[in-house]
């Protein structure tokens, strides 16, 4: 009885927070008389309340081929969220996963006060740093290009901090191990470091990932021209008339982030609880 | 030892360069410019700061984003907590923490049309409740953001939750068990004191989260919403489309200092953890 009331109430707040991407794929498998018909109150100023079909009438996949076949602009935007998110992914690989070995195995001068710079750096909200951002984007000639986004993506040191606790966590004997069997130091980092470290690398991944996806603060103030606009900016511009458009577009912007977050959960959960306990 | 220090300092020193030239020079710069006039560049004193003290926008701006942390913060902590405390009895966890993560997979920007439909004047929100409630152009939306940022969040929270719940040796609880404590007490005299170090990481980091709930804001009712969401995120994003470079650079200055506290904060209480 307690443990039926239990999963009833978790199975409620679980169902109010997948709804909506539930929401968007009813949306997407409705033909544009169906979507017309339920979303007239809010568009043509009609009377009642919208209406929604969880299950469409007629299931279509018909604005989604539309938008396949028939949207550059789509495409163009798409394929700019595709650029800046592997840009950046890939530069803090190259970049954040290093400084995050540097500062877990080794000890030298100033090192404490890097580190805190980092964490301070980290837990600034977009809008203390944005004006910095601009200033030496300006004077880079940077603004209006990809780089403008990508480049500030890549030095953000909240990835730093998540590989950092992982590597933290590789006990001290494998490394000194392979150091007395002569290994040298950047060989250590890749051939030990790294695969031991690969559930923090893939944490930091996936919550990096989900945020380049979802960028709007900074692709919104340093990019003017719309050819370079991510997806995240593009969604809100469609005009309300092309609901059914709309829908898809949305859609194909979750999936990838649906896709990332269900294969790599488990590495999520590790990174986001990495914050609050102790490995 | 000496050229291993050196190893370690050459790790980090790419990430570092990259670190000062995108943030800690220009911040420098930032500051410099919070103390001088916007035009001419001459010295200005505390005039910029005064300023934006005194600024109506700025005002308004501060008191909302105080009052939806005061809001939504204790909401967040209690509601994830609870699932936390509930996901523990279940068999079915993995599948509820799925279910509770997928918002923060999903893009503000593709709720968009979701949330105008949900909370328009004939939306399907009144629809459900029966009522003509205009929720993006009156107070109530408000509870509207209240309620994007607790969606977003719920799951990121209750995995911390979780992370600090299962770090609690099981063997306090056996024993309480053994001496024929009850799970309310349990929870009161195990669990509460327990989660306390955790619970504070916990404040701060949904503390700073709260600051992205912007994008749902802006994205749904633009640069200048109605004025009860207007948050310190809408001023400084108007005064960047205004170039008011003085406002900013002061403003900034002052989110800085606010935000640096908290994280020292934070520091302190994992220095704390890893004493104990």
């Amino acid at each position: 009885m307690k443990k039926g009331l239990i999963t009833l109430v978790l199975a409620v707040v679980a169902a109010i927070a997948v709804s909506p991407v539930c929401f968007l794929l009813a949306g997407m498998l409705m033909d544009n008389q169906e979507l017309t018909e339920c979303l007239a109150p809010v568009f043509s100023d009609g009377e009642g309340f919208v209406r929604w079909h969880i299950i469409p009438r007629y299931p279509t996949l018909q604005n989604l081929v539309e938008l396949l076949l028939d949207a550059p602009e789509f495409f163009q935007m798409f394929w700019n969220s595709v650029k800046i998110t592997v840009c950046i992914l890939g530069g803090q690989l190259v970049f954040g996963m290093t400084a995050a070995w540097g500062l877990a195995r080794y000890q030298f001068r100033g090192k404490k006060v890097v580190y805190m710079l980092f964490i301070v750096l980290m837990m600034m909200p977009f809008q203390v740093t944005m004006l910095s951002e601009y200033l030496v984007l300006d004077s880079l000639r940077l603004m209006d290009t990809l780089s403008a986004v990508i480049l500030p993506g890549i030095f953000s040191t909240f990835p730093v901090f998540i590989m950092y606790r992982f590597f933290c966590s590789i006990p001290k004997s494998i490394i000194e191990a392979a150091r007395i069997d002569g290994a040298g130091e950047f060989r250590i980092f890749l051939s030990m470091g790294l695969p031991l470290g690969s559930a923090g690398i893939l944490s930091s991944l996936v919550l990096s990932f989900l945020e380049c996806w979802n960028m709007i603060e900074r692709p919104m103030l340093f990019l003017k021209s719309k050819e370079l606009w991510p997806l995240s900016l593009f969604l809100p511009q469609i005009k309300a008339g092309r609901a059914g458009f709309a829908f898809c577009a949305s859609l194909m912007a979750v999936l990838p982030a649906i896709f990332v977050f269900l294969s790599g959960q488990d590495y999520l959960e590790q990174g986001i609880a990495s914050a609050a306990a102790k490995e | 030892m000496r050229k291993r220090e050196r190893t370690g300092f050459w790790f980090v020193l790419p990430c570092l360069a990259g670190v000062m030239v995108f943030y800690l020079i220009p911040f420098a710069d930032v500051i410099r410019r919070s103390f001088q006039k916007a035009s001419g560049g001459g010295f200005a004193g505390m005039y910029n700061y005064v300023q934006v003290f005194g600024n109506r926008a700025f005002k308004l701006a501060a008191g909302n984003t105080l009052c939806f942390v005061a809001v939504c913060l204790p909401l967040l902590l209690l509601l994830s907590l609870t699932l936390a405390l509930l996901l523990q009895h279940t068999a079915a966890s993995k599948l509820f923490r799925s279910a509770y993560l997928m918002p923060l997979a999903v893009p503000a920007a593709s709720m968009v049309l979701l949330w105008q439909l949900l909370f328009d004047n004939h939306g399907i929100l009144n629809g459900i409740l029966g009522q003509n409630v205009d929720w993006m152009n009156t107070d109530a939306s408000f509870g509207v953001l209240v309620f994007s940022y607790i969606w977003k969040n719920l799951g990121y929270d209750v995995i911390l939750w979780l992370a600090g719940l299962t770090a609690i040796p099981g063997n306090i609880y056996e024993a309480a068990r053994v001496d024929g404590a009850g799970s309310a007490k349990c929870f009161w005299y195990i669990t509460l004191p327990n989660i306390r170090p955790a619970a504070f990481t916990i404040v701060v980091l949904s503390l700073l989260n709260s600051f992205k709930v912007f994008r749902e804001a802006y994205l749904v009712a633009g640069g200048y919403p109605q004025e009860k969401i207007y948050l310190l995120q809408h001023l400084f994003n108007n005064w960047f489309q205004e170039l008011s470079v003085d406002k900013m650079a002061a403003g900034s200055v002052l989110l800085a200092l606010a935000a640096a506290g908290f994280v020292l904060l934070l520091q302190k209480s994992w220095d704390r953890e890893e004493e104990m």
